[in-house]
């Protein structure tokens, strides 16, 4: 299909790794219509002064491109009006510059409250901002409907974000969220920093998966740059990513069943997260592993007693965990909250290309890991886990089983750690602007990140892209038929990120 | 479940141990937390916390305090889910401009008298976000501030010093 469709284009020189083609306005339709039919799969959709892009993965081949349309007079046609997984990211790419976007079918502004100094902050020319107005939410209407807002500041201490229940008594008849609340501005901050001075930016797009952002972006300004790191240093990443897919699933575990009222599991998880965490900060000096990749490679080696210490959690995880899944699998008052909660068909989750837990626990297996076998699961792979129901418990099944896998990569991996440097001398400046994308598996699902570097190392684009984008409006899905007081346990066994998704 | 529960009551607990004499344990951080608060406050310190625009790093460390290594509430503070039941407003992040009245209202919705804790390098002083069109900054700019944690993210240990000296204060 992609090969039909972009197959006779000239893919752009300066984009380095997988292909980018320039495509008119009947192709980009006719992209729009492939994905509607489900024969490809949109993982990402972004803005430029003068082009949209996406991101086109075909799960039949395992062929990934870029296409790329032009903006003619401020104007580009609309993918969503096709796809609708597109929609949001079609209405911040008309919030973040301005472009009309042709048959979007949601005109209302996503990320722009209208509370801004500026308007359109990333175009050419940023326009002045328009005087903030009501938000319309989709209206429900019918006898004994009422409303239930939320939020943005919640009851715990989570990331801020507004939910607007509709309910018939206690059954959700709808779920609308509005997010953008934590927007930071961190594409036009990135735009014209040094690929060094960009790294701890993108490292703080969602602190909870910092490693997998230093990666994404890492990875995106090598393959641009045409530099590869050590040896050493792509295997220290891949253990700190899998120390973080560890540290944070374990505390996702903890936390679904606590809103199920389980908080045995939540203080035995919270247990093993917290000396994963004391882990990670003995063996790379931070317990969260920020700042420690950077392109080029990493900032710190492993310490000297890092390793051990790195084994004996592996080593206590394998004594500890399987006792608590077996006390999640065998107690029925917590079965029962969380089997048949929540469910997201495998259809959904395909149109959605659907990434992570969400995806794996709705049949769709796609894990970039495996799938674009990126340095260094091309050489370890990591054990794949797929499970079909599409439920809460099937989520969090995909997190424990997950847990086991990364173990597994990790005794692996620490096993045959080339030695050498960590970081590479210096990388040279291109001649001209350069540009690549690169996609990482954070615990969450699939990140993309896409950066154009012009002379003298300046970022002159730098999108990212969170997981949770293709997770959020599943949520909305999930909880509908479901009560009002299961929308906790919903909505923690997705964990999207806010702070990820509002950038 | 029986097996698991059976064996916790006898093993050693984790939480961390009384460690006689060192100013910088844990077990001694959190007596003269709950001294500062039984001076201050009575019994418990309710805390709010307010993510005003982080990245959720500084969340995920104000979670920790919660875990059985910190047990923050056996020195009796507590976080509670409206900002009416609160002492302290623990707030994280960058100001964003999208965040910024439901924090003044968040702050209006305390009763007095209140303590504002920032908590992490934005909190304090916008950190990466500095310059951005979308972040206000740093959150003395919109409430008045008692006392800036900085750290990114302060550790479980950083917060549980911050609140002591705030509470120790005369």
């Amino acid at each position: 299909m992609l090969k039909a469709l972009l197959g006779n284009l000239t893919a752009v020189a300066s984009h380095r790794g997988w292909p980018r083609v320039e495509v008119d306005a009947g192709t980009w339709q006719a992209i729009g219509e492939a994905l509607r039919e489900g024969k490809l799969d949109l993982l990402g959709e972004w803005g430029d002064e003068a082009a949209v892009h996406c991101a086109l993965f075909e799960p039949a081949t395992g062929q990934l491109s870029i296409a790329s349309i032009a903006v003619r007079a401020d104007r580009v046609p609309s993918l969503a009006v096709f796809h609708p997984p597109a929609m949001r990211l079609e209405r911040t790419i008309v919030d973040l510059f301005g472009h009309e976007v042709i048959g979007l079918p949601d005109q209302r502004t996503w990320l722009d409250h209208g509370r801004w100094a500026t308007r359109a902050p990333l175009a050419a020319q940023a326009k002045s901002p328009q005087s903030p107005r009501p938000y319309r939410f989709l209206e429900s209407d019918g006898p004994g409907l009422h409303q239930i807002p939320v939020g943005p500041v919640h009851a715990g201490v989570i990331e801020p974000g507004h939910f607007r229940f509709t309910a018939t008594g206690e059954t959700v008849v709808r779920l609308e969220e509005r997010l953008g609340y934590t927007h930071k501005g961190i594409e036009t901050l990135l735009r014209g920093q040094k690929i060094d001075q960009g790294a701890p930016i993108a490292a703080r797009v969602s602190g909870d998966s910092t490693v997998a952002y230093s990666l994404a972006y890492a990875r995106a300004v090598e393959v641009a740059l045409a530099c590869r790191p050590p040896q050493r240093a792509v295997w220290l990443r891949g253990v700190m990513a899998e120390l973080e897919r560890i540290a944070n699933h374990l505390g996702d575990i903890g936390a679904i069943c606590n809103d199920a009222a389980f908080s045995m599991m939540h203080a035995e998880c919270g247990i093993l997260r917290e000396e994963t965490l004391r882990t990670c900060a003995a063996a790379f000096g931070h317990r969260l592993m920020m700042d420690r990749i950077v392109p080029g490679g990493t900032t710190a080696d492993l310490t000297a007693t890092g390793k051990d210490a790195i084994l004996a959690l592996t080593q206590g995880l394998n004594r500890q965990f399987p006792e608590l899944i077996e006390l999640y699998d065998n107690t029925a008052s917590l079965q029962d909250r969380t089997v048949g909660t929540g469910g997201v068909s495998a259809a959904l989750a395909a149109e959605f290309a659907a990434g992570g837990f969400v995806g794996r626990a709705s049949g769709r297996s796609f894990d970039a890991r495996a799938a674009l076998a990126y340095e260094p699961y091309d050489a370890l792979p990591v054990k794949a886990v797929v499970r079909t129901e599409g439920d809460v418990d099937a989520r969090v099944w995909v997190r424990i089983l997950e847990v086991q896998a990364s173990v597994e990569w990790l005794e692996a991996a620490l096993r045959s750690l080339p030695a050498g440097p960590v970081l590479l001398p210096a990388i040279a400046a291109p001649a001209s602007s350069v540009e690549a994308t690169a996609i990482v598996e954070a615990f969450r699902g699939d990140l993309l990140a896409y950066v154009r570097i012009g002379p003298e190392l300046r970022i002159e684009r730098c999108h990212l892209r969170d997981p949770s984008w293709f997770q959020w409006p599943l949520l909305e899905i999930a909880i509908d038929g479901n009560i009002v007081a299961d929308f906790p346990l919903c909505n923690k066994s997705f964990n999207c990120s806010y702070s990820g998704h509002d950038l | 479940m029986r097996r698991r529960l059976f064996k916790n009551l006898f093993n050693a607990p984790v939480t961390e141990p009384v460690t006689p004499g060192g100013p910088e344990t844990l077990e001694a951080a959190g007596e003269a937390l709950r001294g500062a608060i039984s001076r201050h406050l009575g019994r418990s310190l309710a805390i709010r916390e307010v993510d005003a625009g982080s990245c959720n790093g500084c969340e995920l460390e104000i979670h920790a305090l919660n875990n059985a290594f910190y047990d923050i509430e056996r020195f009796g503070v507590r976080f509670v889910a409206s900002p009416r039941h609160a002492d302290l407003l623990l707030v994280t992040g960058p100001v964003t401009h999208n965040m910024r009245e439901a924090l003044e209202r968040t702050y209006a919705a305390t009763p007095a008298p209140k303590w504002v804790v920032a908590v992490g390098d934005c909190a304090a002083g916008c950190g990466v976000f500095a310059g951005s069109y979308a972040c206000v900054g740093a959150v003395n700019k919109v409430i008045e501030v008692d006392l800036a944690i900085r750290g990114c993210p302060p550790t479980p240990l950083d917060l549980l010093r911050g609140l002591i000296w705030l509470l120790g204060r005369p």
